[in-house]
């Protein structure tokens, strides 16, 4: 599978990654010679065989459905590169 | 008297008890050689200050008899795990300012057993590397040096911090997180002792995701015993991590009897690759003879899809983190780009995450969305999980036909230099993972055992594989390995 230069660009933006208009060709050879890498899978049959989604055969556990924490929104804030009144603060999303 | 830097925690731990030594007095020697190793870049963050806080507070818990194994024990901390008040940025410039109100699980638990933090430890950035020259603080150089040359030499990755700071004395012990062989390799590069633990054995609470279903916490430490020691303070059941094993913790250290008599050991033959050196093929066959040696049974095996592990993992693995590392988006935590005008939320995050990201992390999250991305998910996502499957079945098979553990090599070279892979295909750089990928892929436990040395006076490990959860059993298979293997060797101090 080789991925040209539209598909780089298309894949740089479901990935939310800036990538400027130059450097695209380059990236597309680095994914194509990626992927290429990952072909040698279609080699394996892999008829009738579930894929795996677990990796030990343990029941992940469920906790009670109820409040064990929280009500200190200053430090979920803490880190924030902008926030303000008790809020993450962002650019503009609705006109 | 050894130098108290040197000691290994067992030594310490037995000191401290006896009154000989203060948990002060180690702390001290390590925060002097940490001082004296700037060379090696192995910290990120020292946290010296805190550091002798706690071995004041070890000091007067043992004093009063109330001493657990890991007590005043001074540890480096990769810089993986978040620890509260203190910068946890994952080698990575997007988590740049990042302290956390919050403290792993992992970190959590060694601190209430009156472990002593020096500091953090240089890393690849997110753990996705092999060679620590993708953090965003510049790469680790290994204490170890070839002989007759003064060239820079990797210590491997992503622990590479961990790996230095051990091997150099820079802390007793540190902890490490293994995706791919991130503590396995840079132990083998190195000269010490890791442990991959059995998928769900130690928390992975508050430690910056990677790849969830393929990451695991584990010890890094001069030797077998010392690693026992620190996995059972390291691990054990976490309501916070629902893949956490609500299992008892054996003790390790008591496991360690050195009798291996009729144990069987499988030798995978798919894991001798061709123009795999010589001096390797001669140190695995040397490490099934010291076992046989011991009295156990050494048996040909095969994993007939060991060559399929790299290409499933480097579609798996990049699928979860692309995933895990969505979160970086500049709105939470961390870096957010300076935007420009009329810039909107989409601009704020790909501009975030341009500059943010470094290279081989950008690259990664990009090849994780594209084969999870409509049309690509089947034929790339979905077939690699179901060789996944077929790998963890290749063990499953060989286990339950009696064999207790498996010897391979744990790296296919010795440590190569700083920048000697910098114009090299990234495919390259992950043919290092090939003998411990196919651990994570089936959750299994590993442990990376120095051997001997190259040719060039390198280190070179051997890995064993376990059972799941039989770490107790294959520590001892290590330790006895380990003693047959007597390797002593130390770099010689350049810096």
């Amino acid at each position: 599978m080789s991925i040209d230069k539209d598909t780089a660009r298309r894949v740089a933006h479901l990935a939310r990654i800036e990538v400027a208009e130059t450097d695209l060709d380059k990236l597309a050879g680095e994914l194509s010679n990626i992927l290429g890498f990952m072909e040698q899978l279609n080699e394996v049959d892999v008829e009738g065989v579930e894929p795996m989604t677990s990796v030990t055969p343990m029941r992940l556990k469920r906790r009670a459905d109820k409040v064990t924490d929280g009500g200190y929104p200053e430090k979920i804030l803490a880190n924030a590169p902008d926030a303000r009144e008790g809020f993450f603060a962002v650019p503009k999303v609705v006109e | 008297m050894t130098a108290l830097n040197k000691l290994s925690i067992a030594a310490a731990r037995d000191g401290l008890r006896k009154g000989e030594i203060t948990a002060l007095e180690i702390t001290d020697a390590c925060i002097s050689a940490i001082e004296d190793a700037e060379a090696l870049n192995a910290y990120s963050f020292p946290t010296f200050d805190i550091a002798r806080d706690r071995a004041k507070a070890a000091d007067a818990r043992i004093a009063k008899g109330d001493a657990p194994s890991m007590c005043g024990i001074p540890l480096g901390i990769k810089d993986l795990f978040c620890t509260r008040g203190v910068p946890s940025q994952a080698a990575s410039k997007i988590l740049k300012g990042f302290r956390p109100e919050y403290e792993s699980t992992i970190t959590a638990r060694l601190k209430s057993d009156g472990a002593v933090m020096l500091g953090k430890l240089n890393m690849d950035e997110f753990a996705m590397g092999s060679s620590n020259e993708t953090s965003a603080y510049g790469p680790v150089t290994s204490p170890w040096r070839r002989e007759g040359s003064d060239a820079a030499l990797t210590p491997g990755g992503s622990s590479g911090g961990s790996a230095a700071a051990v091997a150099a004395d820079l802390c007793l012990a540190a902890t490490g997180t293994d995706t791919g062989g991130s503590i396995r390799q840079p132990a083998a590069f190195t000269g010490i002792v890791g442990v991959k633990p059995t998928y769900g054995r130690c928390s992975r609470w508050g430690i910056i995701a990677f790849a969830s279903s393929l990451d695991q916490a584990g010890p890094m430490t001069g030797d077998v015993r010392d690693a026992a020691i620190m996995l059972g303070a390291m691990c054990g059941h976490d309501a916070k991590d629902s893949t956490s094993a609500d299992l008892a913790v054996p003790d390790f250290e008591a496991a360690l009897t050195g009798d291996i008599r009729g144990k069987k050991i499988g030798i995978p033959k798919e894991y001798r690759m061709d123009g795999m050196p010589e001096e390797i093929e001669k140190l695995w066959a040397d490490g099934a003879a010291m076992l046989k040696d011991a009295g156990a049974e050494i048996v040909d095996i095969s994993l007939p899809h060991t060559r399929y592990a790299l290409p499933a993992y480097y579609v798996i693995a990049p699928a979860e983190a692309s995933s895990n590392l969505a979160r970086y988006d500049g709105v939470r935590y961390g870096h957010r780009a300076r935007l420009g005008k009329g810039d909107g939320i989409t601009q704020m995050y790909e501009k975030t995450r341009a500059e943010g990201f470094g290279a081989e992390v950008q690259r990664r999250v990009m090849i994780g969305a594209y084969v999870l991305s409509a049309g690509f998910y089947d034929a790339y996502y979905r077939r690699a999980q179901r060789v996944r499957t077929l790998i963890k079945r290749d063990f499953e098979q060989v286990y339950a036909a009696g064999i207790d553990a498996i010897l391979t090599p744990a790296t296919p070279s010795a440590a190569f230099g700083l920048g000697e892979m910098a114009d090299a295909d990234p495919i390259r750089m992950y043919l290092n993972d090939v003998f411990t990928v196919t651990v994570n892929l089936a959750g299994l436990p590993g442990i990376s055992v120095p051997a001997g040395l190259d040719h060039q006076g390198l280190p070179l490990g051997l890995q064993l594989i376990g059972q799941p959860w039989a770490e107790a059993d294959l520590l001892n298979s290590a330790y006895v390995l380990e003693r047959a293997a007597g390797f002593v060797s130390k770099p010689a101090k350049w810096w």
